[in-house]
């Protein structure tokens, strides 16, 4: 059983098929891409019970009954999400290909800060309150690659966002 | 991937069982190398337990004013909790070192332990690798070898351990508890990783189906001033060329005691002993650091492709013991 995007699925699948595959393949969320295979690139990043999370590493089975939400589900056509919006305005993508994982990679990142959760660029790690400047974007973001390098237009979409 | 059997199991001690009837089985936790080495076809497991809902997830205070790290507790967690940032501020900085915050949230502490070197040749089943084949070869020996390992390494294996969250733990002297179908024991982080020898294949002196509980931390007042300083070839998301690990109680100049520890030199988290007693009552001073480190390289013997690691690692030996005793005076 899987909670993908708020509806409940049923699914048989071999103990080999990562959470991404199955996603993909057997439920036709394409949201989450499909980059690197290896946890390397990001594109296939999701929010796993709240906390983003490299889909392709991550086993279905190990993950029975846990709520999945995928860029897809974070808003719809009609309301997106503030952080689409954003990404729209300042044209932070190019082929958008690892989008919906930046997206849902700083969904994750800005509840990590609302958390109090240092980076390895927090200079003090025992304060309560992150100052979400550009450095701190870029470190917390780094684990999701673009390769048309939209970096210089994502970090003021996030920080837009961060910012309210 | 090899076709495997997933198999949950109600506690720790039936997880310990199922793998003693499954010579070729393995644990799983978060999955973030382990599931990659199988779908590359470098782990060939037939048998998946997963512990991840088995051992702890929690950070409990000892008695003695350490901590005691559920194996399960994330990477990230273990980085944000509140008393490591406060008493092991090295721990935290190596976690946050290391990886990316989505890996972060899946990588479990007893699996961050238990991860496997990233050399090229042990990842590429068409290169031998007497780590992956034992008796093949090593590829690295005499081939691409500028992030392997310039201490300790054997003509059998010069890999190096990827691990951040070992060295600072290992500086740290840190105890990994474990159950096995041998019972319960503890062991020194600093017993818990192998130097090739021989058998590179094994990476850690754990029995097949000995599962890690937990970490224990003691406690040491004085690292509260401790620093992890990494050096790699990008700003972030990439294993270390060297990092340091280091804690040091300074007073009226003189080094009272220290703890330091070397990544990405050697098959595992690097325990400078040698230049630990040189610092001892040494006055802390640009000098006796630079000795003390060259003390601990004096025994390293680099690769063609990473006589670099020797300079580097002196030079960030000493810019972190400055750091932390420049704030102290």
């Amino acid at each position: 059983m899987l909670r993908v995007d708020g509806t409940q699925h049923r699914l048989v699948v071999d103990s080999r098929t990562t959470l991404l595959d199955a996603l993909r393949e057997r439920l036709g969320v394409t949201s989450p891409k499909k980059g690197c295979d290896h946890g390397q690139c990001g594109a296939c990043t999701v929010l796993l019970d709240g906390r983003r999370a490299n889909s392709c590493l991550a086993l279905a089975v190990a993950h029975q009954d846990a709520d999945i939400v995928t860029a897809a589900g974070l808003g719809d056509s009609e309301e997106l999400h503030p952080l689409q919006r954003a990404f729209i305005t300042h044209d932070a993508f190019q082929c958008g290909y690892c989008t919906p994982g930046q997206i849902c990679s700083a969904v994750g990142m800005l509840r990590e800060v609302q958390a109090g959760w240092p980076s390895a660029v927090s200079g003090d790690l025992d304060v309560d309150v992150v100052v979400l400047d550009d450095q701190e974007i870029a470190e917390r973001m780094s684990g999701n690659l673009c390769r048309c390098a939209a970096y210089a237009n994502i970090v003021p979409a996030i920080r837009e966002v961060a910012r309210g | 991937m090899r076709p495997f059997v997933y198999q949950r199991a109600v506690d720790v001690a039936g997880a310990v069982a199922i793998l003693a009837q499954a010579p070729q089985g393995m644990f799983l936790a978060g999955g973030t190398n382990l599931v990659d080495l199988m779908r590359l076809g470098v782990a060939t497991p037939d048998v998946l337990v997963d512990v991840r809902r088995l051992t702890s997830d929690r950070i409990e205070d000892l008695p003695d004013g350490g901590l005691r790290i559920g194996a399960a507790v994330p990477n990230s967690e273990l980085a944000a909790d509140r008393r490591v940032r406060r008493r092991y501020p090295m721990l935290s900085q190596a976690l946050l070192d290391g990886a990316s915050g989505q890996l972060r949230n899946l990588a479990t502490t007893g699996g961050n332990l238990l991860q496997r070197t990233r050399c090229v040749y042990f990842q590429n089943l068409t290169t031998p690798c007497n780590k992956r084949q034992p008796g093949s070869g090593c590829s690295a020996l005499e081939g691409y070898n500028r992030e392997l390992a310039v201490l300790g390494w054997s003509p059998a294996c010069v890999a190096t351990h990827p691990s951040d969250m070992a060295v600072a733990m290992v500086a740290l002297d840190a105890v990994v508890r474990t159950q096995g179908p041998g019972g319960e024991r503890a062991i020194p982080l600093t017993g818990l990783h192998r130097l090739p020898g021989d058998h590179p294949e094994r990476d850690t002196v754990l029995e097949h189906g000995e599962l890690i509980t937990a970490v224990d931390l003691p406690s040491l007042g004085w690292a509260t001033r401790s620093r992890y300083r990494k050096v790699r070839d990008r700003a972030s998301y990439a294993f270390a060329l060297v990092s340091v690990a280091a804690a040091v109680d300074v007073a009226d100049g003189v080094v009272r005691d220290v703890r330091l520890a070397l990544g990405g030199v050697a098959h595992k988290p690097w325990r400078a002993s040698r230049a630990e007693a040189a610092l001892r009552d040494a006055p802390a001073t640009a000098e006796r650091f630079g000795e003390a480190a060259e003390a601990e390289l004096a025994a390293a013997r680099p690769l063609a492709g990473n006589a670099f690691k020797v300079p580097l690692a002196r030079n960030a030996i000493v810019r972190t013991l400055l750091d932390l005793t420049e704030e102290q005076q």
